[in-house]
C-alpha cells in the first residue's frame, strides 16, 4: 500500500522535474520579454537601460525596480515597476515611464485580478486622450493631484470601480515618489 | 458499450457541466470571455485524458486504500505540466486563466472521471470517455463564456459587435454567470427528455 502511493509519487514527481527543466528558460524568457515589452511601451524611444536600481519609496512599504533609460549616454526618462496591494482584488503592478520632469509618458499593467469588465479598464482607462479628466499621460503628481474626484483629486475614476482606481494612482504615485527618491539621492552624493 | 457512445455521452447526454452539474467553480469563474473558456476547456481536456489514460493503465497495481491519493498525484502532476506549459509558451493565456489552472486539481470532472470510469474500464475507453467528457465541458464553456462576452461587452472572441455603451454589465460578473448557466442546464434537460 504506501509502496504503490511511493511509487506513483517518486514517478510524477520525475515527470514534473523533467517538465520543469524543459520550460525553465522558456518561462524566463516569456517573463523577460514582458518586462522589455512593457519598458519600451512606457517610455519615449531610448538606446540602452542603465543597470536596474533598487529604491525604497517611502518606510515601510516594499522596494520597487527602476530602469533607467539612456539615449545618447543621457537619462530620457525612467521605467518603474510599481505596485498597490488595495486593489478590489488585492495586488496590482504597473510599469510606469517617468520622464525627467517627473511626468509620465505611459504605463502598462503588468499583473491585476480585478473584475473583468470593470476595474480590468484601467489598462486603457486612464491613457484615453480624448478625455482630459481621466488621461493622466504628461502628468505629474508634482502638480496634479493624483488621486479620484471622488476624494477631492484631478482624476476621474472608472466608472464603477472607484477602488480599483484608487489604487492604480496609488501605484503611479509610488513610481513617482521612487523617481523623486533617486533623483534625491543622485544629488545628495 | 461501443466507443462512439463513450464518445458521444459527454457531449449532452452526460455532459459534465450541464447534466451531472460537476465542476461549476471554474466554469462560473473563467468563462467571462470565449477565449478563456476554451483556453481552460482544453487545458481540462488535457489534463482528463492523461489522468484516465494513466489511472486506467495502472488501476490493477494500486491498492484499494489508497487510490483517492494515487489518483490525485497522478491528476495533480499533469495539471502542473499544463501549467509549466502554458506559462512558457502561451504566458498572454496563462494571464488571463491565472488561479484556475491550478485548480484543474480539484475539479470533480476529473477525480469523478477517474473514479467512476477509468478505475473500471480499459485504456482505450478511458482515453475515449475523458475526450468526450473534455470536449463536452469545453464546449458549454464556450457557449457560456460566448454569451457572457456578448452581452457583457459587446464582443465575442474579441471582436467587436456592437458599441460599449449597450452592454449588460451583469454578465461579465458572478450573477450573469449563474444566470447563462441556469438556462443552460434548463435548454439541455428539455433536449435530453425530448429524446428519452
Amino acid at each position: 500500500m504506501v509502496g504503490a502511493l511511493l511509487v506513483v509519487t517518486l514517478v510524477s514527481g520525475a515527470l514534473l522535474g523533467f517538465v520543469h527543466q524543459m520550460t525553465k528558460s522558456a518561462i524566463d524568457l516569456a517573463r523577460e520579454k514582458a518586462q522589455s515589452d512593457a519598458i519600451a511601451s512606457v517610455l519615449p524611444p531610448f538606446d540602452e537601460l542603465a543597470p536596474t536600481l533598487k529604491v525604497l519609496p517611502e518606510e515601510g512599504a516594499d522596494s520597487i525596480e527602476i530602469f533607467p533609460a539612456l539615449a545618447q549616454g543621457h537619462i530620457v526618462g525612467y521605467a518603474v515597476k510599481s505596485y498597490s496591494n488595495n486593489g478590489f482584488s488585492g495586488f496590482i503592478s504597473v510599469m510606469a515611464g517617468v520622464d525627467t520632469l517627473g511626468n509620465f509618458t505611459g504605463y502598462e499593467v503588468l499583473e491585476h485580478k480585478e473584475t473583468p469588465g470593470l476595474g480590468s479598464k484601467m489598462g486603457d482607462w486612464f491613457r484615453n486622450k480624448e478625455k482630459e479628466g481621466q488621461n493622466v499621460i504628461g502628468k505629474s503628481p508634482g502638480s496634479v493631484n493624483f488621486t479620484v474626484s471622488k476624494d477631492g483629486g484631478d482624476i476621474d475614476a472608472i466608472t464603477a470601480s472607484t477602488i480599483t482606481s484608487r489604487a492604480f494612482l496609488e501605484a503611479l504615485r509610488r513610481a513617482h515618489q521612487g523617481v523623486t527618491t533617486l533623483s534625491e539621492k543622485n544629488h545628495g552624493e | 458499450m461501443n466507443q462512439m457512445s463513450n464518445f458521444t455521452k459527454g457531449l449532452l447526454r452526460e455532459n459534465p457541466i450541464l447534466v451531472l452539474i460537476l465542476g461549476t467553480c471554474p466554469t462560473l469563474g473563467v468563462t467571462s470571455s470565449a477565449a478563456n473558456g476554451l483556453g481552460m476547456g482544453l487545458a481540462t481536456t488535457f489534463v482528463l485524458v492523461m489522468s484516465n489514460l494513466v489511472i486506467s493503465l495502472v488501476k490493477s497495481q494500486i491498492p484499494d486504500k489508497v487510490r483517492i491519493p494515487s489518483f490525485i498525484v497522478i491528476i495533480a502532476a499533469f495539471v502542473t505540466v499544463v501549467e509549466l506549459v502554458m506559462q512558457a509558451y502561451t504566458p498572454g493565456l496563462f494571464k488571463s486563466l491565472g488561479i484556475f489552472i491550478p485548480l484543474i486539481v480539484v475539479n470533480c470532472i476529473v477525480l469523478g472521471r477517474a473514479e467512476a470510469f477509468a478505475s473500471k474500464n480499459n485504456p482505450l475507453s478511458s482515453i475515449v470517455d475523458g475526450l468526450g467528457m473534455g470536449l463536452g465541458f469545453t464546449g458549454a464553456l464556450v457557449i457560456l463564456g460566448s454569451i457572457r462576452e456578448l452581452l457583457g461587452n459587446g464582443t465575442l472572441f474579441s471582436f467587436r459587435f456592437y458599441p460599449e455603451n449597450y452592454t449588460t454589465l451583469l454578465f461579465v460578473l458572478a450573477p450573469g454567470a449563474f444566470i447563462v448557466l441556469g438556462y443552460m442546464i434548463a435548454i439541455v434537460q428539455k433536449i435530453n427528455k425530448a429524446k428519452k
